[in-house]
């Protein structure tokens, strides 16, 4: 599956201002490509990535997804803060999408069990979440869009509220989970140790309105481990993406 | 360090809940003085008759059925009026936290419908429908509409928005949209206004009986007082507030089976 953004712009309305949150945004993420969105906060990322899902319609543009697909849906979102229902059971929500296909109840859980062991969650499918470390929730949320085998991943900063040790593990497993299970995903971050380490692409976006900025291949061969961030060739990167973060952030700050 | 604590910190001494037992001395301690304070004559018996008089009283109105009766009809009227009331309060609650349209459209009406005292309506609601059960179970209705309304309503809007967007991303419809986020997600607030309405419309049954009825314990209570009986007026009352008790626990218990994911948020 290819995903193709074209021109997308979107303004909306608060509280009787028009705000511009995104104009003329055009890229492209391959089959099985990891395209990691950096951007100053507020620059519209998160935005964007509700464009993809389809949660929101763009004033002009389109999104377009070119490829096969088999029955899977087309995108499955992981929230920020993981977007856990606090009224279900882990295991409940892990099928929730699942459910919203009109799969039973049985070959629901069927189907997720082995993700479940694989996150370690197994003891834990009939906890709420408010009985779960942070941890725990963000795997919860992760594994429930991995569940659906969507045809593209969508990510919300979906490892920003957790600690630095957790973050890295959760970024390992999520490693391992894409390298079973291959597909195009758009992971937006601020973090840019995170968008080099995951990302075959960084994508820098201005600040607000979010345009396109700058366009960084990421060389690195996978499977990539931390070892990564000591490599001179590492840091030259991270300066280049860092540049031109900074100036879409000054100018954001500016405004 | 193990001395320390075989020795007790005074700081956590002084932090230390007592057992619940503590909360029953005083009530305990009011009894049986009130009980010495009748027996010798110290207090007037007419108007403060002792408490085992009125235990006697309650043991022997049971008996006879004359106070399973009036609580029937009571339960009854509350029972309609739940019904006619509480549901119909939690759906327009519901609908009006779900879709702006809906409180746009109904809530300068209710607003202005809120501010008026349900028992000022009374009058009202007799001329409508006459002296007799409906008008009770109209007031002990309205009564109850309110405060589930309003609650339900906060309920549905007090639902973080993200959740609506996990819901829509999945591809859940409306209906997935309404069983699975804005019924539970606004459940404990729903509970709240049932918790609010059950006592609402123990106040408001009790008034109607008083004014337009010689049955229920209302009516029980106002007989009692037109006929002097203090003692059948305490026992109506120990009565009374034994439904508010019964209320509040059955319904607590309700909530803990329903919503075992709001422990970690409600009752901390």
């Amino acid at each position: 599956m290819r995903v193709i953004c074209e021109d997308v712009s979107l303004t909306y309305t608060a509280r009787g201002r028009h705000v511009e949150a995104l104009r003329g945004v055009s890229f492209q993420v391959r089959p099985e490509e990891v395209v990691c969105l950096l951007g100053p906060s507020g620059c519209g990322k998160t935005t964007l990535l509700k464009v993809v899902a389809g949660l929101l319609r763009p004033g002009r543009g389109r999104v377009e997804f070119l490829g096969e697909r088999d029955g899977n849906p087309l995108t499955a979102m992981v929230f920020q803060d993981h977007g856990l229902f606090p009224w279900m059971t882990v295991l409940e929500n892990i099928t929730f999408g699942l459910e919203m296909r009109g799969v039973e109840r049985t070959s629901r859980t069927q189907r997720a069990l082995p993700l479940i062991e694989t996150a370690g969650l197994g003891q834990f499918q009939r906890s709420y979440p408010h009985e779960l470390s942070i941890g725990m929730k963000q795997r919860a949320g992760l594994i429930r869009a991995f569940v659906t085998n969507p045809e593209v991943l969508l990510m919300d900063e979906p490892f920003a509220s957790l600690d630095a040790q957790t973050k890295l593990v959760l970024q390992e497993e999520f490693l391992l989970l894409l390298r079973d299970r291959p597909k195009p995903v758009i992971y937006v971050t601020h973090d840019i140790d995170e968008s080099i380490l995951l990302g075959d692409r960084i994508i820098v976006l201005t600040g607000r309105p979010g345009e396109v900025r700058a366009d960084f291949d990421i060389p690195f061969p996978r499977p990539r481990s931390l070892n990564l961030l000591q490599r001179p060739d590492f840091a030259d990167l991270k300066g280049r993406v860092w540049k031109e973060l900074e100036d879409a952030a000054r100018t954001q700050a500016r405004q | 360090m193990a001395d320390a604590v075989s020795e007790g910190n005074p700081r956590e001494d002084r932090r230390k809940r007592p057992g619940r037992w503590y909360g029953f001395i005083l009530p305990v301690a009011i009894l049986l003085f009130w009980e010495v304070a009748a027996q010798t004559g110290l207090a007037p018996r007419l108007l403060f008759p002792a408490p085992s008089q009125v235990f006697r009283a309650l043991v022997r109105l049971t008996a006879s059925g004359e106070l399973p009766m009036h609580m029937a009809i009571s339960l009854r009227r509350i029972g309609f009026g739940f019904v006619a009331g509480a549901l119909p309060g939690i759906v327009l609650g519901l609908a009006m936290g779900w879709s702006p349209a809906v409180r746009v459209l109904a809530d300068p009406t209710v607003a202005a419908m809120y501010s008026i005292p349900r028992l000022a309506l009374f009058p009202l609601l007799i001329i409508v429908f006459g002296l007799g059960e409906p008008a009770m179970v109209a007031l002990v209705a309205l009564g109850m509409f309110f405060p589930t309304l309003i609650n339900s309503m906060a309920g549905v809007r007090s639902i973080h928005e993200m959740y609506f967007e996990v819901a829509q991303s999945y591809g859940a419809g409306a209906w997935k949209v309404l069983t699975r986020v804005v019924l539970p997600g606004s459940l404990p607030m729903v509970f709240t206004g049932l918790r609010l309405a059950l006592g609402h419309s123990l106040v408001l049954v009790i008034g109607a009986e008083f004014i337009s009825a010689r049955n229920g314990i209302g009516g029980f209570l106002w007989v009692a007082w037109e006929t002097f009986r203090t003692v059948h007026v305490y026992a109506g009352l120990v009565v009374s507030a034994l439904f508010g008790i019964v209320f509040t626990t059955g319904l607590r218990h309700l909530e803990r089976r329903l919503l075992p994911w709001a422990e970690g948020l409600l009752h901390r």
